[in-house]
């Protein structure tokens, strides 16, 4: 069936009842909106990296100068592993998870997420989870174990106190909001994507989601295990890492860099994909190579469940292991070496250059990835890294990593997408000055580690003598942490700045190419109006039919009650009408209850782990309890 | 990029709440794979402890008993079928084979849940004995976890069949609950194979 377009009269009325939120309290705590809790996502895991850069300047201070006792060991310890634990799981992972939730739908023209409810059970999780963790600060028993928490380290011998506790049963309640949240990814890529949206037409964004939700999938219960064992031995004596009881303090290691490696890449390659999408913008062409950029992003995504032991190359493996480890950590090179090279051909073959801040974010993302990546390979090297090992060369490794792969690109999107979240653009000139400050402040902060490390000066000490030879390249990075702050601070003020007089962004500031810059900036609740068609990769370049559309199926309108389509997992053909479920409290209701029973663990107490598990399940029965419309969750 | 015209008949298309093109269903399939992958860390990390750890080894010819695991592997066998044969029945639209599949199913799960529970309370030593106790333990014990979380589902499904509110093109619960329930069935076969069996053969 087809309705003519003249039909289409007061289309966007009827959606808007369907689909919108009421503003209340209810509506704010019930909402199942992706875009709203994608928004949601970004804010509080920006305020997770203000927690964590706040512990890694609070440690620049201590470090600045030789013999500095500004904290005791014991404090130190705290920072530094709350440091590390907040910007990998609270940060870095959460931020690229916010632009997918926020982006997903209206990258492949669908009208929200697969499971609305669900990505509001897992933003809830997520924030529930960072509370959980932070509260040990109150408490005076922050983890001190490093983010990786090593055993015997973190046992009840070494480590008695609640520290480690709030550490494993924190890290379990966020493994939870993960795997639900990348399930939700795979499902929407899978089955939602709008008519014409063939895998071959994915735009690359949805190749690195959809690689590093699975990875998620399958690399979270070896954390998962580990952490339930870490648990067992510290709380009720259960012998996995001991070595007097036939157990050994590897298992942890393996256990933890199985999960550990996979995450590297899962919090990497949705930025490379953010990054894909920009480029080409800038570049005013489309990306080039687009085919072998989804291979490598998938076949990275592969190598990262080969490479886990390059973290054990100290802990005397056999040759063999070794060797293997060595050179799959160094093929990983290879594919990541082909999305580079098919960045810089697209820079290379532009039609034209548009120096917007978010293009030299992108710049600066390509050349601190370059320098990660070859201090990579060298640490691959497995002569280097017993050399380097657990020294400040690793350090400045993995911070180039990060903030290359992860902060660059999350700020270019930032600039590039907030547009389209708020309506309004961010300031250009202050841009610049954020871009060079923040540049600089990297690059003096982490570039001096190297030659740290190569020193000799290990991670992680409190303090150290004078005339170690470490002491000026402290001064150096302690100033470069100061700039680098300096260089936050700009974009907060930018982006309070554009809240407040931004230039109003317009649907397309950017003339950008994919389906999210079709539609309104900030986009109506249902997204789309009607269900956009995709013929290419870059839909909003194609050529403009002669003549608009006279009638257009149903299938794209589906303007009675929640509804948006389903289409088929390779071709994105039409295949049916999915139901979406509406606005409930549910959700936050048991985000609140498994809370409740991650504290009742913390505290031991027999009584309160049985009624809170009750509590879970009633409201996961409540939840699922069939809707008198039969809507689906 | 060729343009592959949309194939549409006209006709409206349909609103799919069952079967493997519901959404719930996919959600289901990846619930199941993050949890198989849990068992695999857990039977990865036995074989790793019984590979690398000489004390380990030394517990040789301490393997648990069979007595109790042949009939629970059989139990929940069956249970998988009956299961199987409930979820036919609403296929097609009946109510009285639903229920009973169902019901018959929770008594087989729950039976066996009785007998690990004997099995816990009669075999080894306690899970802090040694490594070897505290993975056998764990392994069992997260998977006896599994089954009860299932039964407490196939409860779930039994209110609503109960109740008639499935029929044959809408009953994605049981569907879930049915797929849940073979891949915990599946995972038996895995540790039954692995914590049994195996160190009698090598």
């Amino acid at each position: 069936m087809t309705i003519a377009r003249g039909n289409l009269a007061g289309l966007a009325e009827r959606l808007d009842a369907q689909w919108s939120t009421p503003h209340s309290i209810y509506g704010w705590f019930a909402t199942v909106d992706h875009k709203k809790i994608g928004i949601r996502y970004l804010i509080t895991a920006f305020v997770f990296l203000l927690l964590g850069g706040t512990e890694a300047a609070l440690m620049r201070a201590q470090l600045a100068r030789p013999d500095g006792h500004i904290f005791s060991p014991e404090v130190y310890d705290q920072l530094f592993t709350m440091h590390g634990t907040t910007m990998i799981f609270w940060y870095a992972s959460p931020m690229l998870s916010g632009f997918g939730n926020y982006l997903v739908p209206l990258l492949i023209g669908s009208r929200d997420m697969a499971f609305p409810r669900l990505n509001a059970f897992s933003y809830w999780s997520f924030v529930l989870s960072g509370v959980f963790v932070y509260v040990s600060f109150l408490a005076g028993a922050a983890p001190h174990g490093g983010w990786f928490a090593y055993v015997p380290y973190t046992d009840a011998t070494y480590s008695p106190g609640l520290n480690m506790d709030f550490y494993a049963l924190a890290l379990l309640f966020l493994t939870i909001s993960t795997t639900v949240g990348a399930i939700n990814f795979v499902v929407t890529i899978f089955t939602m994507r709008a008519p014409g949206m063939s895998l071959s037409r994915m735009p690359l964004m949805m190749w690195s989601t959809l690689t590093t939700s699975v990875a998620s999938i399958f690399a979270l219960p070896s954390l998962t295990a580990a952490l339930i064992f870490l648990e067992l031995e510290r709380r009720v004596g259960f012998r996995f890492f001991d070595a007097t009881g036939g157990g050994t303090p590897l298992l942890w290691q393996h256990l933890f860099w199985v999960f550990g490696h996979p995450w590297v890449y899962i919090i990497v390659l949705p930025a490379t994909g953010m990054a894909s999408m920009m480029f080409p913008t800038f570049c005013r062409r489309p990306i080039v190579g687009h085919t072998y950029i989804a291979l490598a992003t998938v076949s990275t995504g592969l190598f990262g469940f080969g490479v886990w032991a390059h973290h054990m190359f100290a802990t005397g493996m056999p040759l063999l292991s070794t060797t293997f480890f060595s050179a799959a950590s160094m093929a990983v090179s290879v594919p990541s070496g082909m999305q580079v090279f098919a960045w810089l051909a697209t820079i290379w073959a532009a039609k034209r250059h548009v120096y917007s801040t978010t293009f030299l974010f992108l710049l600066g993302f390509l050349l601190l990835f370059v320098i990660g990546g070859v201090s990579g390979v060298m640490t691959a090297s497995v002569p280097y890294d017993w050399q380097v090992t657990d020294t400040y060369f690793v350090v400045a490794h993995l911070h180039y990593v990060l903030v290359g792969i992860n902060l660059f690109p999350v700020i270019a999107a930032f600039y590039y997408w907030l547009p389209k979240m708020t309506g309004r653009l961010l300031n250009e000139r202050l841009g610049r000055w954020n871009f060079w400050v923040m540049f600089l402040g990297a690059n003096l902060t982490f570039f001096p580690m190297h030659f740290a490390g190569v020193r000799g000066m290990p991670r992680r000490i409190y303090t150290y003598p004078a005339g170690m030879g470490w002491d000026w390249l402290n001064m150096l990075e302690t100033i470069g942490a100061a700039v680098f702050v300096v260089g936050i601070l700009l974009f907060i003020i930018n982006v309070i700045w554009s809240l407040r007089a931004g230039a109003p962004a317009g649907d397309n500031p950017w003339g950008a190419s994919s389906l999210e810059w079709s539609t309104t900036s900030p986009p109506p609740e249902y997204n789309f109006d009607v269900i956009p068609v995709v013929r290419s990769r870059e839909p909003l370049w194609d050529a403009p039919s002669p003549s608009p559309e006279a009638s257009i199926p149903d299938y794209r309108v589906l303007d009675t009650g929640r509804r948006t389509l389903g289409t088929t997992v390779l071709d994105g053909q039409p295949q049916e009408v999915l139901r979406m479920p509406g606005d409930s409290l549910w959700p936050l209701a048991i985000a609140l209850a498994l809370a409740a029973m991650f504290t009742a663990v913390l505290l031991a107490s027999v009584v309160a782990i049985v009624i809170t598990g009750i509590l879970v399940l009633a409201c996961a029965g409540g939840w699922l309890w069939p809707q008198p419309e039969g809507a689906a969750s | 990029m060729t343009d592959a015209a949309i194939q549409y008949s006209g006709a409206p298309l349909p609103e799919v709440t069952t079967g493997t093109r519901a959404t719930g269903w996919w959600g289901m399939v990846w619930l199941c794979v993050t949890e198989a992958m849990l068992f695999a860390c857990l039977i990865a990390s036995y074989f790793f402890l019984r590979g690398s750890v000489q004390a380990f080894a030394a517990e040789g010819g301490h393997y648990p008993s069979l007595t109790l695991p042949i009939p629970m592997t059989v139990l929940l066998v069956t249970s998988s079928g009956t299961m199987w044969w409930g979820e036919r029945g609403i296929r097609r639209g009946d109510q009285r084979r639903l229920r009973i599949g169902l019901a018959l199913t929770f008594v087989l799960g729950a039976v066996f849940l009785v007998l690990q529970g004997i099995e816990f309370s009669h075999g080894l030593h306690g899970p802090t004995a040694s490594a070897y106790e505290s993975i056998f333990y764990t392994t069992t014990g997260l998977h006896g976890a599994h089954v009860a979380m299932g039964l407490l589902m196939n409860l779930y499904a039994q209110l609503q069949a109960w109740r008639g509110h499935f029929s044959a093109k809408r009953h994605l619960t049981v569907q879930n609950v049915s797929l849940y329930w073979h891949f915990v069935d599946a995972v038996w076969i895995v540790i039954l194979t692995t914590l049994y069996l195996s160190p009698r053969l090598w």
